[in-house]
């Protein structure tokens, strides 16, 4: 396969867009079953809450925080791209969506052990 | 134009849509990644969620727009990635991008009812 | 400088095809363009390749040089990295032999994008002895100046990988030349190219990879004629028109 040249941080920022969204899409099955076990009463509800206090679970939830703030702060970037004027620094919005995704997680990751 | 594909007009407001979906989810999704790193601390049982979502109209309404509003956006996101990545083109794409809509839309009321019920 | 001579290896035949490998000897100031014309001067006659001006204007000379699309006139070897030079012929274009390409379909899809200008059945502005006026410093007038100067030469079409993967897509240059029209304040396409550029294989397509905004050798930015389109086809869209 050719491996054109590619402008780097965009194309990082489309990858990156892509596959946050391709994974939070299969997550979300997931999430939804996770949540009709309320439908079987509180009970079964902390059956489940309690199965996450594991740290690997943690951790998990804790990337699915940055990949949802990748994909939200990504997805604004975008919208900014293609509904407002043209502006020169579109790499300066990438860079900055990566960092609110990662305050985010980190944020959560923090009070998810805290 | 490829006979794979719709016709043009549907093509396009599907674009819009997901647009569209996505400025909508901008808002859901800020409120909704707020809400859960408020709500984690101390840890999350049973009790604490049920207690903010039992009965919890403005709760309800808000969730199910917001699943709404991903059951435009995933669907049509999907399909462009399987046509692009997997060249999947034509009617079968479209119907199960469809029923992909309805499952959410369908898990999704379905759970949020589950918890404010 | 170096003595040792330069490791080419250069694409020959159809799309079935192989590299082939050649030694040529390095010279001051050579570029790319060079290096092919020494090999099918001394090495083997039978290469096809095209050029014309060797002077960085006409865009003839494009080929994918070690993986990116360029002007092979205006790519110095000395600045080049890596051990071995590639020279292959332009992506996304089916391969007539050797390192030229098939430009036809680049310049369908121009077509396809109403990507010339339509006289209009009466003058759209006010004119002066037949001529129309038109503000320089107009905001469409900048905005159709900021992307006339494509020669068409497919370095953007070869760089864009979502033209790899979605073979309707019209491409960035034909997608360029559609939203200077949209700005000419004479053109008659309206509507019609406006539809022309909605739907699958249009602007809508775009990722914002911005790869054509990267490597287009005149600078132009084909991502922010396809952003204004996609605007534009949003209104169209909500007003019936595509």
């Amino acid at each position: 396969m050719d491996v054109a040249r590619r402008s780097r941080p965009n194309y990082a920022a489309f990858l990156v867009h892509r596959i946050s969204g391709l994974l939070l899409a299969l997550f979300l099955p997931a999430h939804f079953w996770a949540l009709s076990r309320a439908i079987q009463g509180a009970g079964a509800l902390d059956g489940f809450l309690r199965w996450t206090d594991s740290p690997v679970v943690k951790l998990a939830e804790t990337g699915l925080v940055v990949l949802l703030a990748a994909h939200f702060t990504g997805g604004l970037r975008l919208l900014v791209i293609e509904f407002l004027p043209w502006h020169p620094w579109q790499k300066t919005a990438v860079a900055v969506s990566a960092g609110v995704s990662l305050a985010c997680g980190l944020l959560f990751l923090l009070n998810v052990t805290a | 134009m490829s006979a794979n594909a719709l016709p043009r007009r549907a093509e396009t407001l599907l674009w819009v849509a997901q647009r569209a979906s996505a400025a909508m989810l901008a808002a859901f999704v800020l409120v909704h990644l707020a809400t859960i790193i408020y709500a984690v601390r101390g840890g999350l049982t049973a009790p604490t969620i049920l207690g903010r979502t039992h009965g919890n109209l403005a709760w309800l309404l808000f969730y199910g727009l917001f699943v709404a509003a991903v059951a435009v956006h995933v669907p049509i996101g999907l399909r462009v990635i399987a046509r692009e990545w997997l060249g999947w083109r034509g009617r079968s794409l479209d119907i199960v991008a469809l029923v992909s809509a309805l499952y959410v839309v369908v898990a999704g009321w379905r759970a949020i009812w589950g918890l404010y019920a | 400088m170096e003595r040792r001579p330069l490791r080419v290896q250069v694409w020959r035949g159809g799309a079935d095809g192989a590299l082939q490998r050649f030694e040529v000897p390095r010279r001051e100031s050579q570029t790319v363009l060079d290096v092919v014309t020494w090999i099918q001067r001394h090495a083997d006659p039978t290469l096809s390749y095209r050029f014309s001006c060797r002077v960085g204007m006409c865009g003839s000379c494009a080929m994918m040089v070690n993986g990116q699309p360029r002007w092979t006139c205006r790519t110095h070897v000395a600045r080049l990295g890596g051990a071995e030079l590639t020279i292959e012929p332009l992506r996304n274009l089916p391969i007539i032999k050797d390192l030229a390409t098939d430009m036809a379909p680049f310049f369908d899809k121009w077509a396809e994008a109403r990507g010339r200008f339509v006289p209009p059945p009466a003058p759209r502005m006010p004119t002066e002895n037949g001529f129309a006026r038109v503000e320089p410093a107009g905001r469409e007038r900048r905005a159709a100046d900021a992307g006339i100067e494509c020669i068409g030469c497919g370095v953007c079409y070869a760089a864009c990988d979502t033209v790899t993967w979605n073979p309707d897509y019209l491409g960035p240059a034909a997608l360029n030349r559609a939203w200077t029209l949209v700005n000419d304040g004479r053109d008659g396409g309206g509507a019609e190219r406006l539809a022309a550029v909605a739907g699958q294989g249009g602007c809508l397509a775009c990722h914002t990879h911005q790869s054509c905004q990267e490597l287009c050798p005149k600078a132009l930015s084909p991502t922010a004629s396809i952003a204004g389109l996609k605007r534009a086809v949003t209104l169209a869209a909500l007003r019936g028109e595509v």
